[in-house]
């Protein structure tokens, strides 16, 4: 495995193979943090409309960022990515087709004897 | 029609016996032959069953959500979101999120040859994991206490089983980094071997991204 | 050959500096023996060893079949109480389905695989052997039930809460949840095995477009079970926390929706059955070309379409709920997905007919078996695509029109395509043929039997003679038809019957010399593994194999001449290496045994004293060790030689999956040495 100098000061600098450097991850971290206090900020003030939306969308950020640098899947081979996302999307799309056939499509008027449901 | 062909079986031409069809070329050099991708076995494997896991807590996920709110003539108690400390639980995440943090820096450390301080790392981690679980014990004795518990209703089995699994997945995580720490200072793990530490540290990302998802879906959206 | 206890070896690791081994014993090295197959790590004996066990459990499957046939070979049988019957078709299905054809499709898959990819063995042998002893035990552990209260009695498909200990007060459920999980663990550790090996242990030059399809179905079916069984898992887990722990996940005066089982059970089910199929497609890919002397017609449309069918099986599994109160968007939507997934499964029976036209075709055996397949599995297909019309399936729901269906994709389609492999593939694996007379014997009876016996439930589901129901009345009108099916159900035990004297009088023949070893191409085949000696050598192959071509093999027979015609260049057994090589190979094991026996521990404990889950804990976390921390078998070997690296992963895997048997916060564990 190879080797990141810590004299590479530059923070965010991206070599090829090897990721970021300590102060690019220390960085990352921090933008975590950052997001993280947001999404608590939600429970304090009031965001109306957007709460939910807010709530969805700091999340795949977070999740997303820390898979593509923490887990280095960005730097990786894209085997790695095909592997995982796969199982991500997968598990995504069909729980969601089962929420939506378990709160969604119901029959609202229930079965009747007689109605096909 | 055209006219079909047979194949000449029983006319074989050349039918040499002295060549195999597969003998010795320079891939026998190998004491191994090379992986086909090159990636590393490991490595690979950890991926494919991080894969799987996204399965896993999608299903608890989804039990939760559709669970949560539901009731019966039997439902008594309140329900685990009407009981949350979402400040605690703030508290809690963030010190999940960090651990990845220190979790990195395990990995990179022993890539570059330092030993000792990637076993502080190690530890740092595995201690933020405890810290984290430590919270989880206090925040389920604290609705225990408030009525709450695993078989009071539907929403309280489901909040708990999903939590339960997650809350397992980081203690087996905390176990796997202390046996780590301690691999590495009897020497059986050194620096060539540092892909160990990072296969184990994309466990535990993965052990946090899931945080990130229930920390968002269970506790905060409403 | 003794076991001595050594002194630690001394490991030399790459840095050049050496560090002690931390192993207590060395690793077993019998060579011959009981012993030589309890401790094997040779994809090829654990190979053999899950199809024999998974044939033990189809002699089960068969006996549970014949019960339900003699109860409802007259109306109002006599020969088995509701009770009794409830528990013996649970167990059929059950058994069949995770103790016949999944282990019998991994029979092959490990036997297999790793030739026609040009290995030397899979990417963790030791996790092999786990996945296998794990199997054994979960098997054995599941049909305990029998001596401990009575089977499961719930179906094989379980619907909560009707087996909740309400409805289900026995401990049978019981067994049936902690039994699947541990099978479960079992697929799951070998499908992590597979995808790896697949990916990274090709020869070289064998891209992934010009691997056999039987592996490319594999593949599919290992992605099935990588991202299938977790959701069996949480179905499972959450009925045993019901069950055990008081939980109240279908507790519908709590406010549970049964339609939730349903969901977790068929978004697992549905993928499941296109686990139990797509390896007999693969098998009867390889036979069909075989034995028609023609390259299979369409080989990247086949491949795709396999692919295909793996991935839309993901979003037609509610079509086992049209009538459970979805409610009609959901159904529409689930009818009209069903109709799309019979497009690739079509594909493919036009391109295997293809195949087979125009051809040289030989009527072996196998080929016999496979063509079957195809007609067999057509018939089940039809009646597949009947039941996709959910308005139709509203009739033919819960009747045994649906048992029809299933049994001519499942015994007609799978379990032909399974027989076809082992005809096909005996003498690689043992040395020589089965013999073909007997063998003819065994598939027409066999056929015969099978649709005398699954043909008339076609009529019987029409006439509305309900499922899982113990006894019919007189008044009923099903009396000619079921006595029908009965009688074909004894004509297949006779096929069997007929299949089990072929296995023994060839062995027997074998050993004595009466019967010819098998060369390495019997069959004049296209893939790698008929071009090493048979039975295959330990080590597989002498030289690794460089690949140019789809159906490499053939291609070095028959090349085309400056005329472009296709002429015979070599004779197979003459090309074929002679094994005469001995590389290295990874050592045996005590630990994947060790491991997998503890799991059996740990569910007895819950269902009856935690005590037991606390020795099955211990158990489990001592093999966890003992495994990462045992000794090489060779220090200087590194990754991709099929041995096993201290840094595996195959603990992360246990970890997880122990997590699915309910148990207290005990952290048994995985390191990585």
């Amino acid at each position: 495995m190879d080797v990141i100098t810590d004299s590479h000061v530059e923070g965010n600098v991206e070599h090829e193979d090897h990721g970021l450097s300590d102060l690019g991850y220390i960085k990352i971290a921090l933008l975590l943090a950052v997001l993280t206090a947001i999404e608590v900020l939600t429970y304090f003030v009031d965001f109306g409309v957007l709460e939910v939306p807010s709530l969805l969308i700091l999340m795949v950020v977070k999740f997303q960022i820390v898979i593509s640098y923490f887990m280095h899947l960005k730097f990786d081979n894209k085997i790695f990515s095909y592997l995982f996302i796969t199982g991500l999307v997968l598990a995504v799309v069909v729980f969601a087709a089962m929420a939506t056939s378990l709160v969604f499509w119901t029959d609202p008027a229930g079965c009747d004897a007689g109605r096909f449901c | 029609m055209k006219a079909r062909r047979r194949l000449p079986l029983d006319n074989a031409t050349e039918v040499n016996t002295s060549q195999l069809a597969y003998g010795p070329t320079e891939w026998d050099d190998y004491d191994v032959p090379p992986l086909t991708t090159g990636l590393s076995n490991e490595k690979m494997t950890m991926w494919a069953f991080l894969g799987s896991d996204c399965l896993l807590f999608a299903s608890l996920i989804s039990t939760y959500l559709l669970l949560r709110n539901r009731v019966g003539p039997d439902t008594d108690g309140s329900t685990a979101a009407e009981l949350f400390d979402i400040p605690f639980t703030s508290v809690s995440s963030f010190v999940l999120l960090m651990s990845s943090l220190t979790m990195v820096l395990a990995v990179t450390s022993i890539g570059r040859g330092e030993i000792e301080r990637c076993k502080m790392w190690l530890l740092t981690t595995a201690t933020l994991g405890a810290v984290f679980i430590a919270g989880q014990v206090y925040e389920f004795t604290g609705f225990y206490r408030e009525g709450l518990g695993f078989t009071t209703n539907i929403s309280s089995s489901a909040f708990f089983t999903l939590t339960g699994f997650h809350g397992v997945h980081v203690s087996l995580g905390i176990v796997m980094l202390v046996t780590l720490w301690s691999l590495i200072s009897r020497g059986n793990i050194g620096a060539e071997r540092a892909e160990t530490v990072e296969i184990i540290g994309l466990y535990w990302h993965f052990v946090d991204i899931v945080w990130i998802v229930i920390f968002a879906v269970v506790y905060l959206i409403p | 050959m003794a076991i001595t206890e050594e002194p630690p070896l001394i490991l030399e690791l790459e840095s050049g500096e050496t560090k002690p081994s931390t192993g207590a014993f060395a690793r077993p090295t019998y060579a011959k023996g009981w012993r030589a197959w309890v401790f094997t790590v040779d994809h090829k004996k654990i190979g053999i060893m899950y199809g024999a066990v998974a044939m033990f459990w189809f002699l089960w499957g068969g006996i549970e079949a014949l019960l339900i046939r003699t109860q409802l070979l007259t109306p109002n049988g006599t020969v088995l109480t509701a009770e009794q019957y409830n528990q013996i078709f649970t167990m059929h299905g059950t058994t069949m389905v995770f103790l016949v054809v999944m282990p019998l499709a991994a029979a092959f898959a490990n036997y297999i695989v790793p030739l026609q990819i040009g290995a030397r063995d899979v990417a963790f042998p030791r996790m092999n052997a786990l996945g296998l002893w794990i199997f054994v035990f979960g098997g054995i552990f599941l049909n305990l039930s029998w001596f401990l209260g009575g089977g499961p009695d719930g179906g094989w498909f379980a619907y909560a809460p009707n087996t909740s200990v309400t409805f289900s007060p026995g401990a049978g459920m019981d067994f049936y949840a902690m039994g699947l999980q541990i099978a479960g663990i079992a697929s799951l550790v070998g499908a992590i095995n597979l995808i790896v090996t697949i990916i990274n242990m090709r020869a070289p030059g064998m891209t992934l477009l010009r691997m056999p399809v039987f592996t490319w179905m594999i593949l599919v079916v290992q992605f099935l079970l990588l991202f299938a069984l977790p959701v069996i898992t949480v179905a499972l887990v959450l009925l045993s926390l019901d069950r055990t722990f008081d939980a109240n996940f279908f507790n519908v005066g709590m406010g549970a929706d049964p339609l939730l089982w349903q969901h977790l059970f068929w978004i697992f089910g549905h993928p499941e059955v296109y686990i139990l199929i797509l390896p007999s497609f693969g098998i009867v890919s390889e036979t069909l070309p075989v034995f028609s002397r023609k390259p299979l017609f369409g080989y990247s449309v086949i491949v795709i379409s396999g692919a295909a069918i793996g991935f839309m099986g993901w979003g037609v599994w509610a079509h086992h709920m049209f009538v459970s109160g979805l409610g009609p968007v959901s159904v529409a939507a689930f009818s009209a997905t069903t109709m799309f997934i019979a497009v690739p499964t079509g594909v493919k029976i036009l391109n295997w007919i293809a195949t087979m036209w125009g051809g040289k075709i030989t009527f072996t055996v196998p080929m016999m078996f496979s063509i079957s397949l195809v007609s067999m599995f057509t018939i089940g297909g039809l009646s597949g695509v009947m039941h996709s019309v959910a308005p139709a399936d509203t009739q033919q729901t819960d009747t045994y029109f649906i048992v029809a269906h299933f049994h001519y994709v499942l015994f007609g389609g799978a379990l032909m395509g399974l027989f076809a492999g082992m005809y096909y593939w005996w003498p690689k694996a043992f040395g020589y043929k089965l013999n073909e007379t007997l063998g003819k014997w065994h598939f027409w009876i066999v056929l015969v039997g099978f649709n005398l016996t699954f043909g008339p439930m076609h009529i019987l589901g029409l006439q509305g003679m309900a499922r899982r129901h113990s006894r019919y009345g007189p008044e009923d009108g099903f009396d000619f038809w079921n006595l029908m099916v009965s009688i074909g159900a004894f004509v297949i035990l006779i096929g069997m019957i007929i299949f089990a004297i072929n296995i023994v009088k060839t062995w027997l023949g074998y050993k004595a010399g009466t019967i010819e070893q098998s060369p390495a191409d019997p069959w004049d085949g296209r893939t790698l593994e008929w071009s090493i000696p048979s039975p295959t050598p330990e080590h597989n192959f002498d030289y690794v194999p460089v690949v140019t071509d789809l159906d490499d093999f053939w291609h070095k027979k028959y090349q085309k001449d400056e005329n472009g015609k296709l002429r015979k260049v070599a004779d197979g057994n003459a090309i074929a290496q002679l094994g005469d090589q001995h590389p290295h190979l990874p050592s045996p094991s005590y630990w994947p045994i060790v491991l997998a026996s503890g799991l059996p521990l740990i569910a007895l404990g819950l269902i009856y004293t935690l005590w037991l889950t606390g020795i099955g804990l211990l158990v489990l976390v001592a093999a966890i060790y003992g495994w990462s921390l045992e000794p090489h078998t060779d220090p200087d070997a590194s990754h991709g030689h099929g041995d096993d690296h201290d840094d595996d992963e195959p603990d992360g895997d246990h970890s997880e999956n122990l997590i699915d048997s309910p148990k207290d916060e005990s952290t048994e564990e995985a390191p990585v040495g």
